[in-house]
């Protein structure tokens, strides 16, 4: 009898202490997985954003961009998740069409090289990407360059990979239609074809090729986390590709005003401080204090290359035939 | 005769739990489909593009498991002839390449192969040209060295098969070794080559990021790589799932072709004595013996060297996470070995009592549905009821004992069915059925196998990144996962150090289970 009262008492605490804890609005929001690792950003995000909301942060990691979109198309209109985080620039139209976000009002002054009025997405940080080489390498000067060299390249496979794909934009915003011959060109320099990133920068690391697409910020890591200052990042002529990572609202979220003072927060000098050095990309607002000791070392591109979003999806069809032709040869 | 058949069929093992395991697995791997086909729309069918894939997949895919398993035949035989110290930490070793997590494993073999790898070094020492791995012939070499060390174990289980009786009489007849190798050891290998073909081929049909990486670019694009594009950045589910169609009828038609090809052999029963040979002591079958097992040992051991010596340069840089994570991988890897031998061994039991092998075949779709497919299928099918996160562990337990339920039946199911054969008779006779028949004749005699079985199955969980990259919850990440996100945050070195990590623990929970199922057997 004792442990049937016993246990009624620890049911009722148990069911106290539940409702006390749903009364803390939560706050779901849906990024890649790298974004919360535990050396990533998230931790440190969680707990500035938590400080400030007086509710539960809950990021919840879904492997990259492209993996977050598809599962937000699975969920459809019944997703849990408030606001999606980590898609990039060449996802956004493909976002839109789905109609599940919502348009949001997001008050900054962005330090972006490009001007950026989009009402739904707002975003956080973004890069240039780049091939990124030891110092003691004499890099080309452009693709055309590249392509005549005898140099060793690891890209990724836009198939599976948001930089491959980024590789394809860059090269058709750098040359329209004259691209099928960059691609003849480069043919040969091209090592391997990895499925992500991380394989692609293995190996690289690994002496496997001369050079590695990743971007101009990639060079501050090792500076500033290894203290190793013998990569860089080759700039190129004809301009730089760019990556921007947006934030937005779910149209069906249940904490639209926890959501959009999250989308707020994340342009915010508390948020903007912390990317840098957590997720190696510049911060979409540059935070009062300036970007950390060692960014002042790395290329910065002459012109930056920025398909419009909504012309990516058609451009992504032919460069990757052209793409594929290419190398299949 | 009607009363023999009747009395076989009390004794014979309970074929109910046995169909039953069979048919959760295929319902598992048919409700996911169903699931994607559900969402998906009516779009184009298969373009030129996915039949050049379909086509360089079976290529591949055939041609690592001939090779694989052809050069697995004399390392085999040499270490079934062979004892010398350091054979059993070889043996154990021999699970190693095949446990561990591809993009490590490819590092690996890059320090050895790679462009600037100790191969072309050395090369470039005494002159010569350098080689590229990057090809076809990449491809094979990674997948011969992930599956020769496995088809090598699968083969040496095929020779402790023969009885030790029959090795006595071959030594007294003073039969030369050629003699033996028909005699004795080919009605063996008939038995048990193909099966290991058709496992070794299964694998291979799936690999994706090795096929690519190796291949040299987008000529190795791999069915699963359509499959992963159509989830991932075309959200064509349609297209998704009937290239994941095409992989299981690909897998499903060979494995029932090979299986097919399994001669019912009966060795004859001996008496499970231990097997000293008196055969090949020459001095010639000595030094053949000795070279094949050294490039063997050679071919294995130097690529993990490279990963070990990298992962111990690491290991100070590894973060403390990494060990929660640890600590999370171990419970899913023996959890999984539970539910593995839950399902494998009436699976096992049921086809040994069969007279072909043919229901094997469903064991092996369960390895070739795409985990992607299966993540995403489970996926819309939870979604509507709970959170999906929620049964993220779930999941990936039952999806890792489904990819290793085909190494398990081609572990058991061998050696199940020559016991069956041998004591049905006599069980009947004294009686002996169910759950008695299990412990007391069934489970004994296959203790080694059930032991290699679940050392397998631990290893493979412990280092499969699988559907928990789909949805993990930051809480609930493995290690697999930890490393692949270090690597994801430049941290190559630390993520090296996890690997090590990895590898360790794999190897331990094969070793443990591995040594607990020959513990005072001969191996």
């Amino acid at each position: 009898m004792k442990y049937l009262t016993f246990a009624t008492a620890t049911l009722a605490a148990t069911a106290i202490s539940t409702t006390a804890w749903a009364e803390t609005p939560e706050l779901v929001v849906y990024t890649y997985d790298s974004f919360v690792s535990d050396w990533g950003p998230g931790p440190k995000i969680e707990e500035a954003f938590e400080a400030t909301c007086g509710c539960d942060l809950k990021l919840m990691g879904v492997a990259d961009g492209a993996a977050l979109l598809a599962r937000l198309k699975l969920e459809g209109a019944r997703s849990d998740a408030d606001v999606v985080m980590g898609l990039d620039t060449s996802l956004i139209a493909a976002a839109k069409e789905t109609g599940l976000f919502a348009e949001t009002p997001v008050d900054a002054e962005y330090d972006l090289p490009v001007e950026w009025n989009d009402p739904v997405f707002a975003p956080y940080d973004w890069g240039y990407f780049a091939f990124v080489h030891n110092k003691d390498l004499t890099p080309p000067a452009d693709f055309k360059a590249l392509g005549k060299s005898d140099l060793k390249i690891v890209i990724q496979d836009p198939r599976s990979s948001t930089p491959g794909l980024g590789l394809l934009m860059w090269v058709k915003a750098a040359y329209g239609d004259e691209a099928p011959a960059i691609w003849d060109a480069m043919a040969d320099n091209v090592v391997t074809v990895t499925k992500g990133w991380s394989e692609a920068y293995g190996l690289f690391l690994e002496g496997e090729a001369d050079m590695v697409l990743s971007y101009t910020t990639s060079p501050a890591y090792h500076l500033i986390a290894e203290e190793d200052d013998s990569k860089a990042a080759a700039a190129f002529d004809e301009g730089h590709y760019m990556q921007i990572e947006v934030v937005g609202k779910l149209a069906g979220s249940d904490q639209p005003a926890l959501a959009e003072q999250f989308l707020n927060f994340m342009v915010s000098d508390a948020a903007q401080t912390v990317l840098p050095t957590t997720n190696w990309m510049y911060p979409a607002v540059t935070p009062s204090a300036g970007l950390p000791a060692g960014f002042e070392t790395l290329t910065v591109p002459e012109k930056a290359l920025l398909i419009p979003a909504d012309e990516v999806p058609a451009n992504r069809e032919e460069a990757l035939a052209e793409w594929l032709k290419a190398l299949s040869q | 005769m009607a009363q023999g058949a009747v009395a076989i069929d009390r004794t014979a093992i309970n074929s109910k739990t046995g169909i039953s395991a069979a048919l959760f697995v295929l319902a598992l791997i048919l409700l996911a489909l169903g699931a994607v086909i559900s969402r998906a729309e009516v779009g184009a069918g298969l373009g030129p593009s996915d039949w050049a894939a379909v086509r360089f997949t079976v290529l591949q895919a055939a041609c690592s498991a001939v090779v694989s398993v052809f050069l697995a035949i004399p390392v085999a035989r040499a270490l079934a002839r062979r004892r010398f110290i350091g054979r059993a930490a070889l043996v154990t070793l021999l699970g190693a390449p095949f446990i561990l997590p591809v993009i490590v494993a490819v590092l690996g073999l890059l320090a050895v192969f790679g462009r600037s790898g100790w191969l072309n070094a050395a090369l470039e020492a005494v002159g010569l040209p350098t080689v590229s791995i990057y090809g076809f012939h990449g491809v094979v070499l990674a997948h011969v060295f992930f599956n020769m060390p496995l088809a090598t174990r699968l083969l040496l289980q095929g020779w402790q098969t023969v009885p030790s009786e029959r090795l006595r009489l071959v030594a007294q007849l003073r039969l030369t070794p050629r003699a033996i190798f028909r005699a004795v050891e080919l009605p063996m290998l008939a038995q048990v080559v193909p099966g290991a073909l058709a496992l070794v081929f299964v694998i291979c049909l799936t690999s994706f990021a090795v096929a690519l990486t190796l291949g040299g670019g987008p000529r190795a694009t791999t069915i699963e790589l359509a499959i992963y594009q159509a989830f991932r950045f075309d959200f064509d589910l349609g297209r998704a799932a009937v290239l994941s169609v095409v992989q299981l009828v690909l897998a499903g038609s060979m494995a029932l072709i090979a299986l097919w090809l399994v001669p019912v052999v009966r060795v004859g029963g001996g008496l499970d004595r231990v097997m000293p040979r008196w055969d090949a002591r020459s001095g010639l079958q000595l030094v053949m013996d000795g070279c094949v097992i050294a490039l063997a040992a050679l071919f294995l051991l130097v690529p993990l060297a490279a990963v070990i010596w990298r992962g111990l340069l690491g290991l100070p840089q590894m973060p403390a996470e990494v060990y929660a994570a640890a600590g999370t991988s171990i419970s899913i890897a023996v959890t999984s070995i539970l539910v593995l031998l839950v399902l494998a061994l009436p699976m096992a039991g049921w086809i040994a009592g069969r007279k072909g092998g043919a229901v094997e075949t469903i064991g092996l779709l369960g390895l070739s549905a795409s985990p992607l497919m299966i993540g995403t299928g489970w996926f819309i099918v939870i979604n509507p009821i709970a959170d999906p996160f929620d049964f993220t562990l779930l999941v990936t337990i039952l999806v890792n004992a489904m990819m290793a339920l085909p190494f398990a039946l081609r572990i058991l199911v061998p050696p199940m069915r020559d016991a069956v054969a041998q004591y049905e008779r006599l069980s009947a006779i004294l009686g002996i059925s169910g759950w008695r028949l299990w412990r007391v004749v069934l489970l004994p005699r296959l203790r080694a196998q059930i032991g290699f079985a679940a050392g397998l199955t631990g290893a493979l969980s412990m280092g499969d990144l699988g559907v928990i990259a789909l949805f993990a919850d930051p809480e609930q990440a493995t290690l697999p996962l930890q490393m692949v996100r270090l690597m994801g945050a430049y941290r190559m070195d630390a993520a090296a150090g996890a690997a090590l990590v990895l590898l360790a623990l794999s190897l331990g929970i094969f070793w443990i289970c591995d040594k607990g199922g020959r513990w005072r057997a001969e191996a």
